[in-house]
């Protein structure tokens, strides 16, 4: 998931839809995310590249929707609902998660399985 | 080489047995170059030498010639015999007239010795003194020539002129306590040869003073010079510019070797003790005389019981070797027989890379068995002297109605607690083999002064566990005393970057190496104090 500044990022993505749970009188998605452009890259674990200042994905909590939908822990978020990830603060990336009105987020994530898997499988069945 | 027997010319090193005028510091300056330096030799051993070698025409004591040093008696009665005396006798005892111990000997290179050295700490001095002299009287003679010689001539002098006598006499107060204090005190050191500078400042007083004697003489005296204004101020002049070489003097002479200029690097042969100093700009032999101040204040004390042990080693690995010249050049011998074999030695030293060699393993077992052993003996003499000063305290006031018997001055209380921890002491310090530093005299006299001090245990120890350095010991435990300097550049010359001499005294010797102190480059930036604004990095975690 190398990015070169002023390219446009290319990665494999995964689509995962997570239905939001009501919990009280907030709809929980089941997971934390970490990472933002006003935050330290430098700490997040989860990320190859250093500087990367996506928003990732840092706990899932075991049962909630969005372990159900197979999002993972580590997994970048690159949109959700449309709406671009790469390049937000950690607050803007909360509230676009955190919607009320909407029951459904659907985010496409990527990770590093997913490239490797696409590797894998362009390797192993022959060109046609 | 036999030791009873006469002897012709001889060079030797009184090292220790040379106390009564050594002190190894001495005011020495030599007016004539020296030779270059031999190595040293031991007192015990007397060379001898056969008539027509050269070193019997000059005999050399410390490495120099001593010019004019009457030779001693029993040279002449080897000169009349054959040349071929060293060559062709084979029992030399008792074949000559004289014939003497090795005690007379050594006595009589001594009596030598101090006619000599005593001649040569007072040539520097007397020098001096001339010179000082010189330099007082000249002013005054100045003066007094013209009220002597033509006093009727002579006009009066005026107010300004003896406000010049009262300048005069205030000038030469300070240049002659200024060169007693620069010349003529009693220097700490003999070095070998003269300090250049010291030289060249005694030549340009003279220079000086004889060219104002010149031209007193020619403009003054011949011409009787009427105006005793004029004299006076040229007096004036003379103690002026004797000042002013008097100031070149200390700056030449001290502040030279103030600013730290060079670094020097000081390793101890025998057992690799380093030290670095910095110094400023000096001849090699000055160097070499701050450098010894420095060893006797930094170096731990040359212990030779701790360097056997490789010696040991070093010889066992030797003797296990032994070659055999098999190839029939004449007849055959081991390698000893035969040092300028190179074969034979190549092939030792191949033979011992490939044997297979226990001494390793047996060096780290020895050296961790021996550390155990110290720290055992260590925490027994810990324990001991700790229980040996609980016994004993300062007499406070409600002690005063106690028994007489049991109040003690200093000596006996250190008397009184010694024994409990004496043998404690004496075997840790023979495990760690510094038994023969510490006397037990010098022992209690540090318990003494440490009860007076109201140091605590920890701190009377303190001296037994850590080496000292080497000045704390008496003279007797030196081990260090002559030293020699041996150098390849001439020792007046100024250290520079590079330059490499060592110190030699009889057991080892310090390498000296010199470095330059680099050139600073410091640039400087401005910081605003306003400047100094932080943001915090987060890693926040929000559930969603």
């Amino acid at each position: 998931m190398y990015f070169v500044p002023g390219q446009p990022v290319t990665a494999v993505v995964q689509r995962i839809e997570i239905h939001k749970l009501r919990q009280g009188e907030h709809l929980i998605l089941g997971f934390s995310i970490g990472g933002g452009i006003d935050q330290d890259p430098g700490q997040n674990p989860f990320s190859e590249d250093k500087t990367d200042k996506g928003i990732y994905v840092t706990r899932v909590t075991p049962g909630g929707p969005a372990e159900v939908a197979d999002l993972r822990m580590g997994d970048k978020i690159m949109q959700v609902n449309g709406w671009d990830m790469t390049m937000v603060t950690h607050d803007q990336a909360r509230k676009r998660l955190t919607k009320k009105n909407e029951k459904v987020v659907r985010l496409l994530v990527t990770r590093k399985s997913l490239e490797e898997a696409v590797k894998h499988s362009m390797t192993t069945y022959p060109k046609q | 080489m036999d030791t009873e027997s006469t002897h012709s010319g001889y060079s030797y090193h009184s090292s220790r047995s040379g106390r009564s005028n050594r002190h190894g510091e001495r005011s020495r300056e030599r007016h004539k170059a020296s030779s270059s330096k031999d190595s040293s030799r031991s007192e015990r051993s007397v060379i001898i030498n056969p008539p027509d070698t050269p070193s019997q025409d000059s005999p050399v004591q410390n490495g120099e010639p001593l010019p004019g040093e009457p030779a001693p008696p029993a040279e002449h009665g080897d000169e009349a015999q054959d040349d071929n005396w060293g060559e062709t006798t084979t029992a030399v005892t008792g074949t000559s007239e004289l014939s003497l111990s090795q005690e007379e000997v050594v006595g009589l290179g001594k009596g030598t010795e101090d006619g000599v050295q005593t001649c040569r700490r007072y040539v520097p001095l007397a020098l001096g003194l001339c010179v000082g002299l010189i330099v007082l009287a000249t002013p005054l003679a100045f003066l007094v020539l013209p009220a002597m010689m033509w006093p009727d001539r002579l006009q009066a002098c005026g107010a300004a002129c003896e406000g010049l006598f009262l300048s005069i006499s205030f000038k030469l107060l300070i240049l002659i306590l200024a060169v007693w204090a620069l010349f003529l005190r009693p220097s700490r050191a003999s070095l070998p040869r003269v300090c250049v500078f010291r030289g060249f400042l005694a030549t340009l007083t003279l220079l000086l003073i004889m060219s104002y004697w010149l031209f007193y003489g020619v403009r003054i005296l011949d011409a009787q010079d009427e105006d005793y204004h004029g004299i006076v101020q040229f007096a004036v002049s003379l103690v002026d510019s004797l000042l002013f070489v008097h100031y070149l003097a200390v700056v030449l002479l001290e502040l030279r070797h103030l600013q730290p200029c060079y670094s020097v690097c000081v390793i101890r042969s025998t057992d690799g003790e380093t030290r670095h100093y910095n110094v400023g700009q000096l001849s090699i032999q000055r160097a070499a005389l701050s450098i010894l101040e420095f060893y006797y204040r930094d170096f731990p004390l040359h212990n030779p019981a701790l360097l056997s042990a490789s010696k040991h080693r070093a010889a066992k690995h030797l003797a296990g070797l032994k070659v055999y010249n098999v190839d029939g050049s004449g007849p055959a011998s081991t390698a000893g027989a035969q040092p300028g074999n190179g074969n034979a030695s190549r092939a030792m030293v191949a033979a011992a890379a490939k044997r297979k060699d226990n001494t390793h393993n047996e060096l780290y077992y020895e050296e961790a068995d021996h550390e155990r052993r110290v720290r055992k003996r260590r925490a027994r003499l810990v324990v001991a002297v700790e229980e040996a000063f609980t016994h004993v305290r300062r007499m406070k006031k409600e002690d005063e109605r106690a028994a007489p018997s049991d109040i003690m001055d200093v000596r006996e209380a250190a008397l009184a607690i010694f024994p409990s921890m004496a043998r404690a002491l004496q075997k840790y310090l023979r495990t760690t083999r510094r038994q023969h530093c510490h006397s037990m005299e010098s022992i209690q006299k540090h318990l003494a002064f440490c009860l007076v001090n109201n140091m605590s245990p920890k701190a009377f120890l303190e001296a037994y566990l850590v080496p000292g350095p080497t000045l704390q010991y008496g003279p007797e435990r030196w081990m260090a005393d002559q030293w020699t300097l041996v150098s390849e550049a001439s020792v007046t010359s100024s250290m520079k970057e590079g330059t490499e001499f060592a110190l030699r005294c009889l057991d080892f010797s310090l390498a000296v190496t010199v470095k330059s102190i680099p050139y600073i480059r410091v640039t400087e930036e401005y910081v605003d104090p306003k400047s100094h604004k932080f943001t915090l990095l987060l890693q926040s975690e929000t559930s969603v």
